[in-house]
């Protein structure tokens, strides 16, 4: 058995409810020695499953008034017995209750230890635990989603559905090859051809929902770029007030990398470096074209931002010419004022639909920008399609290229009409590649993975 | 008692495919081999088909045959057809299979083992292994007598138990009317030993005489005959034919109507019988949609009228099997000579052995063949070649021969029955094995002759031959790339044959590359091409054309092996480690697989187990480190 781990399960803050949770061999035992059951019988004689009201007591104090509730392992998330106590939100109880236990012997579980406890015992499987740690580190409602279709086995499901299918090939091959002299009808070239396009055109459909998976768990890597004065910190302040969830300072980031975090209707905007680019005067100038293009092609989204009551200049020129082949918003700001601006010259680099028109001081075209930016994520042009995106995990994207290479090339030897083993090996591997998603396919380097992830051992 | 002149290194039960394999290696490796049989005429007897190989097991019988054992010169010897199965696919596929004069492969087959120093080939029912203190000692015969023996193999075969099932008769008997050996399963009980009970059967065999050809299709061997052995330079012989006809509506009607007889619907048989051998009454009941099922008539030797008719195998009573038999095109009038039967037999659970088909629990006894709940000759050679000489690996203590899947079929024939076990006799086929692309049957000497060498099994003869091949292929790889064409030299050539013309000079190599063409084409072209032999070409052609293939398979094997090195330390407690399910402990426990890759291919043993064992094992060697 391992050693009996606490931790808070809410979120530190101002709430009206503060979860503990023990998991552990002596889970029951730490929440007898300091909670007390208005019932007057001692915690552990309570039936599993059922909510208790009393008091978490230190000594003669009583230190919070709960409802403590105990679940029997196997049958919880990390197959060992747990205890959730409910006491007030807000940090003083919280953190009252969490040092009694502490000094009771429990230990303070490390990040992802819960879900580690439940991959070891077999509750979770690889793809599984990933996605609580994703669930977990979610920045938005639709990133949470993702995360959370993949807990509910979703991926595992359209995995495991793929995978029949290549086992049906498999299958029809290798009655062919061990049985030549039965009367067996075999799938035909055609036959196979047809199913792999399928499962071709499906994986292709997983890639490019992953784009927007990843990015609404990772958040958009945006940029703002343009001339001083042209209204870039403006737009900073009105996507700010725009935005309910307003993160900044991230913990384990210094000050002056700054990231912002802005939510955008659930798109989550991670804008770095603004700091630079709100002190930059002239970008190209300052850094050279090279290196502004390896800033640019960190982003995701680069928003330029020019003043329609302007001239182009020659470092906007440049600046066009390098977002040109790039997910770019190209913003006119200052529609207030006489617009002198060559806006046939801007659209020789940028399409129509990527252009708005805007005025941030009178606050207008704010909400054309927003819809611009959701429908880049969700829409055809940000390299992907918004259904439904069913990976965001950079390891089952990995593997998804993977299935995708190896059915391209199992297309190719079908095509050059090469004997069926051969094409069998291709085919093979697909399944693989797939089983890795799974975890059924068990991978060498899984263990580097594991213990990269959930930090195990000393 | 054991007299002074009864003492062996190692003492074989039963003389049959793996029986004989495991006593001629032994004996070949210099260990003073007996080898009992309960009857010496049945040595090397073939009592259900009369082919040997086929698809999977024809590559079998070529490693045998590498590592220096006998089954693929006995076949060169007693063939009477010949045929290369599969042509149309991958040459990894290709399959060869021979039909054998049955009478001829036992005399000649005994004869051999007759000629062998070190082997002493002796009639005598075993009834008990002798073991001390958990190693073995030796073994004790029916008249009492009792034979020293440091390492023991059984190979028992299906006389163990035997009983045999026609229609509702039912009697105690080995296969093809023998003696059964009904004692020796309780021996083996009282050492602890987990014992099964398997089922097979076997068709009727009828006279030639009252078969009518005219109504069945002709089926004729190779134009040129292939050897098995690599020592067989070639084979010139006369071919009997087989013949095809099939089933129909009133042959099912017959069997449909008689089917409560049979003896494995009657619920007589408790024995599990093969799923993919399986009786004409089962793939009646169970491919009820088919209205004809095939059937092959094989001849049973040169000098017989006796035939076998491949897939008709029954436990029917016997007026039924004439009757059904009857209804057949070209068997309106047959007479049958032996009726079809089921057997049931008592067999080991292989999980019980080590990788080199030693007990676990008990030193020096070695298992192979059907008594490792195995089914086919070829099956039964290949591990009674790998027994005999871990026998005599275990005597010297010297590392046991032990193949991995990606080595040999044999490898995935030892893994599948160790690691994974059996619950119906198991039977080798392509599918089986993961990297079959790299484990042809035309490259077995090229990958096993050597260990066979280094083992002293293989002789001098193999090793030469080996390294003339490779040799003469390396040369012709080397010339197939020098040798260059101008446009103008070869663009009529290509036109004419459909294969894309060139616009600058290609390489031999190069035309080779084309699926359209092959060494056989290319000779027009090809002036300067020296003599070559057909094993060097069919080398070269696969080399050159399926290199891409090729290089994606040994991708695989490489990740294979990775499991495969990661080794599990023997005192690993799995009843400790925390987040294995009880079930996946228990297998653990049983197996003690060597590596992560053997835990894996356990049934029963998630991916999610392997995990935790591998996260276990990381810890520990940590812990290991940090100390």
């Amino acid at each position: 058995m391992y050693d009996t781990i606490v931790a808070i399960g809410t979120p530190l803050g101002e709430s009206a409810i503060g979860i503990i949770r023990l998991s552990g061999e002596k889970a029951v035992a730490l929440a007898d020695k300091v909670f007390q059951p208005k019932s007057g019988r001692p915690f552990k004689d309570h039936p599993p499953r059922t909510m208790v009201y009393g008091h978490v007591v230190e000594g003669e104090e009583v230190i919070d008034e709960v409802l403590t509730l105990y679940m029997k392992g196997p049958a919880t998330y990390t197959r060992e017995d747990i205890v959730e106590i409910n006491c007030h939100g807000g940090i003083v109880p919280i953190n009252r209750i969490l040092t009694l236990l502490l000094r009771e012997g429990a230990r303070m579980a490390e990040p992802g230890e819960f879900t580690k406890r439940a991959f070891l015992s077999g509750r979770l499987d690889l793809a599984q635990a990933e996605a609580v740690m994703d669930l977990i580190s979610a920045k938005t409602p639709a990133g949470f989603k993702v995360a959370y279709d993949q807990l509910e086995g979703q991926l595992s499901k359209k995995v495991v559905g793929l995978r029949d299918r290549i086992t049906q090939i498999m299958a029809s091959i290798e009655v062919g090859i061990d049985y030549p002299e039965e009367d067996i009808v075999e799938m035909t070239y055609q036959e196979i051809k047809s199913v792999l396009e399928d499962i071709q055109a499906e994986l292709d459909g997983m890639l490019k929902s992953a784009e927007t998976g990843k990015v609404l768990r990772e958040g958009l890597h945006t940029v703002i770029v343009g001339k001083p004065n042209v209204g870039k910190s403006s737009l900073m302040n009105a996507l700010l007030r725009e935005s309910r969830a307003i993160v900044t300072d991230i913990p384990g980031t210094t000050r002056d990398i700054i990231e912002e975090h802005l939510n955008i209707r659930g798109i989550p905007l991670k804008i770095v470096d603004t700091a630079g680019i709100r002190e930059t005067e002239d970008i190209i100038e300052k850094i050279g074209v090279e290196r502004t293009k390896a800033y640019f092609n960190r982003a995701d989204l680069i928003i330029l931002v020019l003043s329609g009551a302007e001239d182009l200049t020659l470092d906007e020129e440049r600046m066009l010419e390098l977002v040109r082949e790039r997910n770019a918003l190209v913003l006119i700001n200052k529609t207030d004022l006489p617009q002198i601006i060559d806006e046939k010259r801007i659209l020789e680099f940028v399409a129509e639909d990527r252009l708005i028109r805007i005025s941030i001081t009178r606050e207008h075209g704010l909400d054309a920008l927003e819809e611009k930016i959701v429908a880049m994520v969700y829409g055809a042009d940000f390299k992907g399609q918004g259904e439904n995106p069913l990976i965001s995990n950079v390891r089952h994207i990995g593997a998804v290229h993977r299935a995708l290479a190896h059915t391209r090339e199992a297309l190719s030897s079908t095509g050059q009409g090469m004997p069926y083993d051969f094409i069998e090996v291709d085919i093979k591997n697909i399944y693989e590649a797939l089983g890795e998603i799974s975890g059924d396919t068990i991978e060498d380097d899984v263990i580097a993975k594991i213990f990269s992830n959930f930090c195990l051992g000393k | 008692m054991i007299m002074t002149n009864n003492v062996y290194d190692v003492a074989v039960i039963g003389a049959g495919h793996a029986g004989v394999e495991a006593g001629l290696a032994a004996a070949r490796l210099g260990a003073k081999t007996i080898l009992f049989s309960i009857n010496l005429d049945s040595v090397a007897m073939m009592p259900c088909n009369p082919s040997i190989g086929g698809t999977g097991k024809g590559h079998l019988v070529r490693e045998i045959d590498a590592l220096g054992g006998e089954m693929g010169l006995n076949t060169d010897r007693a063939m009477i057809q010949c045929k290369m199965l599969n042509l149309g696919k991958g040459p990894a596929v290709h399959s060869l299979r021979a039909q054998a004069d049955k009478q001829l492969y036992h005399t000649e087959m005994k004869r051999v083992i007759e000629h062998t120093e070190n082997l002493h080939l002796r009639q005598a029912e075993v009834t008990e292994i002798l073991v001390e203190d958990g190693r073995v000692k030796g073994v004790k015969i029916a008249t009492g007598n009792s034979f020293e023996a440091g390492a023991v193999i059984l190979a028992s075969g299906t006389y163990l138990g035997g009983k045999v099932f026609i229609g509702d008769a039912v009697f105690s008997s080995g296969p093809n009317g023998l003696a059964p050996a009904d004692k020796l399963t309780q021996s083996l009980l009282d050492h602890g030993v987990s014992i099964r009970r398997f089922k097979t059967g076997t068709p009727a065999r009828v006279n030639k005489r009252s078969l009518d050809f005219d109504k069945m299709i002709i089926q004729l061997g190779d134009d040129k005959i292939e050897p098995f052995s690599f020592l067989t330079p070639a084979i010139n012989i006369e071919q009997e034919p087989c013949w095809l006809s099939y089933t129909n509506p009133r042959t099912h009607e017959i069997i449909n109507d008689s089917i409560h007889l049979s003896a494995m619907f009657s619920g007589n048989i408790e024995g599990v019988g093969p799923r993919y051998c399986p009786s004409i009454e089962d793939k009646i009941t169970r491919f009820s949609d088919k209205d004809r099922h095939q059937l092959f008539i094989e001849p049973e030797g040169r000098y017989t009228d006796e035939m076998y008719v491949q897939g008709m195998s029954t436990s029917l009573p016997e007026d039924v099997q004439v009757d059904f038999m009857r209804s057949i095109p070209g068997l309106e009038r047959v007479e049958m000579m032996r009726p079809a039967y089921a057997i049931e037999y008592d067999c080991i659970d292989p999980t019980q052995l080590k990788l080199s088909l030693e007990f676990k629990d008990i030193a020096g006894l070695f298992s192979a063949g059907q008594s490792n709940g195995s089914s086919g000759y070829e099956e039964a050679a290949a591990q009674g070649l790998v027994a005999g000489v871990n026998a005599v690996q275990y005597l010297r203590q010297q590392e046991p021969l032990i193949l991995d899947r990606s080595e040999a079929y044999i490898g995935v024939l030892i893994d599948d029955l160790v690691t994974k076990g059996t619950n119906e006799p198991y039977r080798m086929m392509t599918s089986r094995a993961e990297y079959r692309l790299v484990l042809r049957q035309d490259n077995a000497d090229m990958r096993l002759t050597r260990k066979g060498y280094a083992l002293g099994l293989a002789g001098q003869e193999r090793m030469d031959l080996l390294l003339k091949k490779e040799q003469a292929i390396e040369e012709e790889l080397r010339r197939i790339e020098a040798v260059r064409f101008k446009p103008q030299e070869i663009n009529s050539f290509l036109e004419a044959g459909n294969s894309a013309i060139v616009n600058n000079s290609v390489t031999l190599k190069d035309l080779l590359k084309r699926p359209e063409l092959n060494y056989d084409i290319l000779s027009k072209i090809d002036v300067t091409r020296p003599a070559l032999d057909q094993n060097v070409i069919k080398q070269c052609e696969v080399t050159v054309k399926y290199t891409g293939y090729i290089t994606k398979q040994l991708a695989q094997i490489n990740k294979f092996k990775g499991l495969e090195n990661r080794r599990i330390p023997e005192e690993v407690d799995y009843q400790r480690i925390e987040g294995l399910r009880i079930e996946a402990r228990q297998k653990l426990d049983s197996i003690k697989p060597l590596s992560i890759g053997q835990a894996s291919r356990i049934s029963g043993v998630s991916p999610a187990d392997i995990s935790v064992l591998m996260v276990y094992l990381e810890q520990r060697k940590r812990r290991v480190e940090n100390v």
